[in-house]
């Protein structure tokens, strides 16, 4: 039983070498067929020394020998995480579902596999500075993705969204040191000149059918099928996807969906600028000046077309205090500092 | 961002106007009299018919009217082909194709035939690719286009749950062949070329199982 594996390039072959982990789910074999597939579909094959972890699927979880209630707790996560509108009003403000993003159920490499989050924090983060928990991770997709309120910090709903993260990570070490295989967005180099117009007709060509013409997406019975591209029903402006090259890294890596790696970079790069250059929700660190929030959030921002000039009708970015359907800005977590420097080593 | 809300709401008005202008509306009783000819295989009540090793029909009760008006069109286009159903296209007018369309889709759903031998674990299999997808072999969800419970969602994505194993099977496999590719993008191509013999007959299986309705 053989779940973490360093691969190892050798005479154009890639071979790997194993670890055995006592948690294990998935074979050498049905990580290779993973592999195989990701190769098949154009993404690139591991290389030397990267961590290849392919995480356990929910029929893993059937038969898996642990507690019954664990079992049911990341049920529960899973849950909370494929069908995240069951929180809407309360923790979610718009169309988005965690897996939404995270396709695959937040198991797939090159589409920002959540497991890593697992095995890598508690960890600095640039974004707020900080020393941040899996739970503050979590928090900050729901107050940026989501454009919502976090589940308490300890409440049932974060802790089986936790289990779920750490099942996903099962068997693998914590800290890994080697570079993680398929982990985040990875974007396309990113083209000499961006196209607005290109952008546009890219987008009305092939993405409009699913996420309509107008960016909103599509919802069935209450229940997101296409989730909105921009607009009050999409995330706000503090989202990682506002980053031009997290978008671009998306397209590319998995839209449309079943025919990842099939747009051009410049077309992938195309239409991330052209989603980029729309409106959506406030972001919740806005000071009440659009132009002072972007310059405070710079090394965020400076990836994103907030507080910038519109490639479409030319009007600010994020000049707004619209908050979509959330009736408030900063959701608890956001802003809350956390320093150890009155520690003695 | 509430002026945003106003022009893209304006541009989502002026959208389905658009669509409306270019396809004429259907009345419903009228497609009654037009579908006389299709309740040899459609059925009077539209369930069509699941043919073990033969070509099945599909279940047209309760499908979406546009999406079955563009059917039509298309066989009768030749953008997708079928022995038997291009003649019958070829008889209708484009007023006629959105009559008819309008009368099925107003009809009661009726339950899908040809799921009821599978075995517990052909369903389980099944219900996996239509819920959650296998991306081992990176097939994704039917839902994840289909909508929730894959039953439909818009007038782009039909319906399959409740549809004929035989119909879906028999889709998908031309999908697989190239025979069908009528689909925005290559959208459902792209995925039923990743899927085994296996699969298909799951997937369909299950799907003819579930019901065409919230329940």
């Amino acid at each position: 039983m053989i779940r973490t594996l360093v691969y190892t390039a050798l005479s154009g072959t890639v071979l790997f070498s194993a670890t055995a982990a006592a948690n294990s789910y998935k074979t050498g074999a049905e990580i290779q067929q993973y592999i195989d597939t990701l190769t098949e579909m154009g993404f690139p094959a591991p290389e030397e020394d990267q961590l290849v972890h392919i995480p356990p699927t929910m029929e893993d979880l059937e038969e898996a020998d642990i507690h019954p209630k664990l079992k049911q707790t990341i049920r529960r996560g899973y849950d909370l995480f494929t069908n995240t509108q069951q929180l809407r009003g309360e923790n979610v403000f718009n169309n988005m579902n965690c897996s939404s993003c995270h396709l695959g159920e937040g198991r797939m490499p090159f589409s920002a596999p959540i497991w890593p989050a697992a095995v890598t924090l508690p960890d600095f983060r640039g974004k707020n500075g900080h020393v941040n928990s899996l739970e503050e991770r979590i928090a900050g997709c729901f107050a940026y993705s989501m454009n919502g309120e976090p589940p308490a910090y300890g409440s049932d709903d974060m802790l089986a969204l936790s289990a779920y993260h750490q099942w996903l990570a099962s068997g693998v070490e914590m800290y890994p040191k080697q570079d993680i295989y398929g982990r985040g967005f990875p974007a396309p180099d990113r083209p000499e000149q961006l196209s607005y117009s290109n952008g546009e007709k890219l987008y009305q060509q092939k993405c409009a059918v699913c996420h309509s013409e107008d960016g909103s997406g599509l919802r069935v019975d209450n229940q997101t099928v296409y989730p909105a591209l921009w607009g009050d029903m999409s995330n706000n402006w503090g989202a990682g996807m506002v980053r031009i090259f997290t978008a671009a890294g998306f397209i590319k890596n998995n839209m449309p969906l079943g025919q990842p790696n099939s747009l051009s970079d410049q077309e992938a790069w195309d239409i991330a600028y052209y989603m980029d250059n729309q409106e959506r929700p406030q972001d919740p660190r806005y000071t009440g000046d659009v132009e002072e929030t972007a310059e405070m959030f710079n090394n965020f921002h400076q990836h994103s077309m907030y507080g910038k000039d519109s490639a479409g009708d030319g009007g600010l970015l994020g000049d707004h205090e619209n908050t979509g359907d959330k009736p408030f800005l900063k959701p608890f977590n956001v802003g809350v500092p956390r320093n150890f420097e009155g520690n003695t080593d | 961002m509430r002026k945003l809300s106003i022009t893209l709401a304006a541009l989502g008005l002026a959208t389905q106007a658009g669509l409306a202008q270019a396809a004429p509306e259907g009345d419903p009783e009228k497609g009654k009299q037009a579908a006389t000819m299709c309740t040899a295989c459609h059925q009077a009540d539209g369930s069509g018919k699941h043919v073990e090793g033969g070509e099945s029909w599909p279940r047209l009760a309760g499908l979406n009217a546009e999406y079955i008006a563009k059917q039509l069109h298309d066989f009768k286009s030749g953008k997708r082909q079928n022995a038997s159903m291009m003649p019958f296209a070829n008889m209708l007018s484009d007023q006629q194709i959105a009559d008819v369309s309008a009368y099925y889709a107003q009809m009661d759903a009726t339950p899908g035939q040809g799921g009821e031998n599978a075995s517990e674990a052909v369903l389980k299999r099944g219900e996996q690719i239509a819920e959650r997808g296998d991306w081992s072999e990176y097939v994704v969800s039917c839902k994840s286009c289909h909508g929730p419970d894959s039953r439909g969602a818009g007038a782009t994505f039909p319906g399959i749950a409740g549809q004929h194993a035989g119909y879906i099977k028999a889709q998908l496999k031309a999908w697989q062949e190239g025979s069908r590719s009528n689909d925005p993008q290559n959208l459902m191509g792209a995925v039923a070329k990743r899927m085994s013999n296996e699969d298909i007959h799951a997937v369909a299986v299950w799907l003819a199982n579930q019901s065409p309705v919230a329940e």
